[in-house]
């Protein structure tokens, strides 16, 4: 495996992402002053928005890492909270379920966190699928509201597993132990958030470009098959440069990109099939030009936990 | 003491932000110093304390929130909060033909001649039905036929009312929105019922505007 150490690690990946980034800018500013003139242009505009959003996510998610495990658990913490927020919002539900959202808010997703701090990879796996499940309609049925009681269950249910349990398999990356990758595990983060962004990035912009046949139109109008193809085969190829900061071989990481990549789209259809669904465009309107966090982790949410099976699966003894 | 009442104020408006993470839309006027009868949907007690919160500084010192005293008029805190933190107008909730009503219109219309905007709910009490919005009091049209200068502004307060439901102590985190539909006035000779049926569907309207299908 490598023979750079993994200072030297963080410094290329800070380069290049730094360099990335500010390529970005620049591109934002040329199309500003050359195909907009300065003048508003609701396509150049939003970009220069996204851009300037992902400088401040690079930096936050830069200074969590650098920070260590407990940076990245209260990182992804507080994204889950946000998350859960944007969710619990749009949601349909009645003044029955106070209760159980308060649980899931104040007790459920500390709780979960904090497993995931204590690296007690048995419960954290079972907590909310299991415990959560049976307890939150305990709480909820002492309100003595019976008017769509299973579909209310069933909805916070699905958003705690979504918002938390999904996330909370981010910085549970860090407490996998691999041999021979000892103290890297904070790259195994880098390479996930990196990869799936990366896609989302590569589709919006190969979409842009030479978007013309709409992928899921009734779902996601944005969406088209030149954007996903692009996107995915730029991710993979992104992903196999980055197999130096992982514990997989060149090949291995093309094949894990792929997969992740592809359970990042679908998972983004179908947060996008909830928003339409409720007649929403965006989940929230903290990242500006993005929307909410859940516009942004939609992808993440899907992909974590199965990536993270799949390193504990065959690179953990 | 009103170093200690502006802090307070300044903590409540703070507060109020960043457990709703309210977001002021201001769709049908912007916030011009104009004097104004805000009025909005009633479904949990921060209600006046987020629309208060959402108004720019110099505007929020200018805006007094019309309560019920049968509430707000009881304790010390609340006293306190109402009075020197929320330099409320607090009116009698009785039955109309009592003769308070007209008590309670004077004490706006002093509030209004004083030079103050206010915070009014025009279905009289929280709504904690299933219902959008509940029939409006004619409150809101004694107050648009005696000053006729003044304009108001329908304002929807979107889940307010899930965060605080009527009975409970904790607030759940959810997102608020606060929005400012188009001032209007008295039109003419313009009958109550006509009044209070185009305020109301004003508020409907933004209502539809505001939230999710």
């Amino acid at each position: 495996m490598p023979s750079i150490s993994p200072r030297e690690h963080t410094f290329l990946l800070l380069v290049g992402v730094l360099g990335i980034l500010t390529l970005a800018s620049a591109i934002g500013f040329a199309l500003k002053t050359v195909v907009a003139r300065g003048e508003p242009h609701s396509t150049i505009d939003n970009l220069n928005s996204r851009v300037k959003a992902w400088w401040w996510m690079a930096a936050v998610i830069g200074l969590a890492l650098g920070a260590g495990k407990d940076g990245v658990i209260l990182l992804f913490a507080f994204a889950s909270f946000v998350a859960l927020r944007e969710y619990a919002t749009i949601a349909p539900g009645r003044r029955g379920d106070h209760w159980a959202l308060l649980t899931s808010f104040f007790v459920v997703l500390p709780f979960q966190y904090f497993l995931v701090w204590l690296e007690w990879y048995g419960f954290f796996s079972i907590f909310i699928p299991v415990y959560a499940f049976l307890v939150l309609p305990m709480v909820a049925v002492t309100a003595s509201d019976n008017r769509n009681f299973m579909q209310r269950a069933a909805t916070l249910q699905w958003g705690l597993m979504i918002t938390t349990f999904c996330i909370s398999h981010v910085p549970a990356l860090m407490t996998l132990e691999i041999p021979g990758y000892e103290g890297r595990n904070a790259f195994l983060i880098v390479y996930l958030v990196l990869v799936v962004q990366l896609s989302d990035v590569f589709q919006y912009v190969w979409g842009k470009l030479f978007g013309k046949r709409k992928i899921a139109p009734e779902v996601s109008p944005s969406k088209t098959v030149e954007g996903f193809v692009g996107g995915v085969a730029s991710a993979v190829v992104a992903g196999a440069c980055l197999w130096w900061i992982t514990p997989f071989t060149p090949a291995q990481s093309a094949l894990i990109a792929l997969l992740i990549t592809i359970l990042g789209f679908l998972g983004g259809l179908v947060m996008s099939a909830i928003k339409r669904d409720r007649g929403v465009k965006d989940w929230g309107t903290l990242i500006e030009g993005h929307g909410g966090v859940l516009d942004r982790l939609d992808s993440v949410c899907f992909s974590a936990p199965i990536f993270f099976h799949v390193v504990r699966y065959w690179w953990t003894p | 003491m009103a170093f200690l009442s502006d802090a307070i104020a300044t903590g409540l408006t703070v507060f109020t932000r960043l457990v709703t993470g309210a977001q002021a839309r201001w769709i049908g006027c912007g916030p011009q110093a104009k004097q104004r009868v805000y009025f909005g949907n009633h479904s949990s007690h921060a209600d006046f304390a987020l629309i208060w919160a959402s108004l720019p500084s110099d505007l929020r010192v200018r805006t007094r929130p019309v309560a019920g005293a049968d509430y707000w008029g009881q304790g010390r805190i609340r006293k306190y909060l109402i009075h020197e933190v929320l330099r409320g107008v607090l009116v009698d909730r009785v039955p109309a033909g009592s003769g308070s009503g007209e008590r309670a219109l004077d004490k706006l219309l002093a509030a209004l001649d004083g030079g103050d905007s206010l915070i009014i709910f025009p279905e009289g009490t929280r709504n904690t039905t299933d219902e959008i919005l509940l029939p409006f009091k004619s409150g809101l049209y004694h107050l648009a036929k005696e000053r006729r200068d003044v304009e108001f502004v329908p304002v929807w307060l979107e889940n307010l009312g899930r965060v605080l439901p009527k009975g409970e102590i904790i607030p759940l985190p959810l997102l608020c929105s606060i929005n400012f539909g188009t001032p209007m006035r008295l039109n003419g000779e313009e009958p109550k019922a006509a009044f209070l049926d185009r305020s109301r569907k004003a508020l409907l309207d933004l209502a539809q505007f505001a939230r999710p299908k």
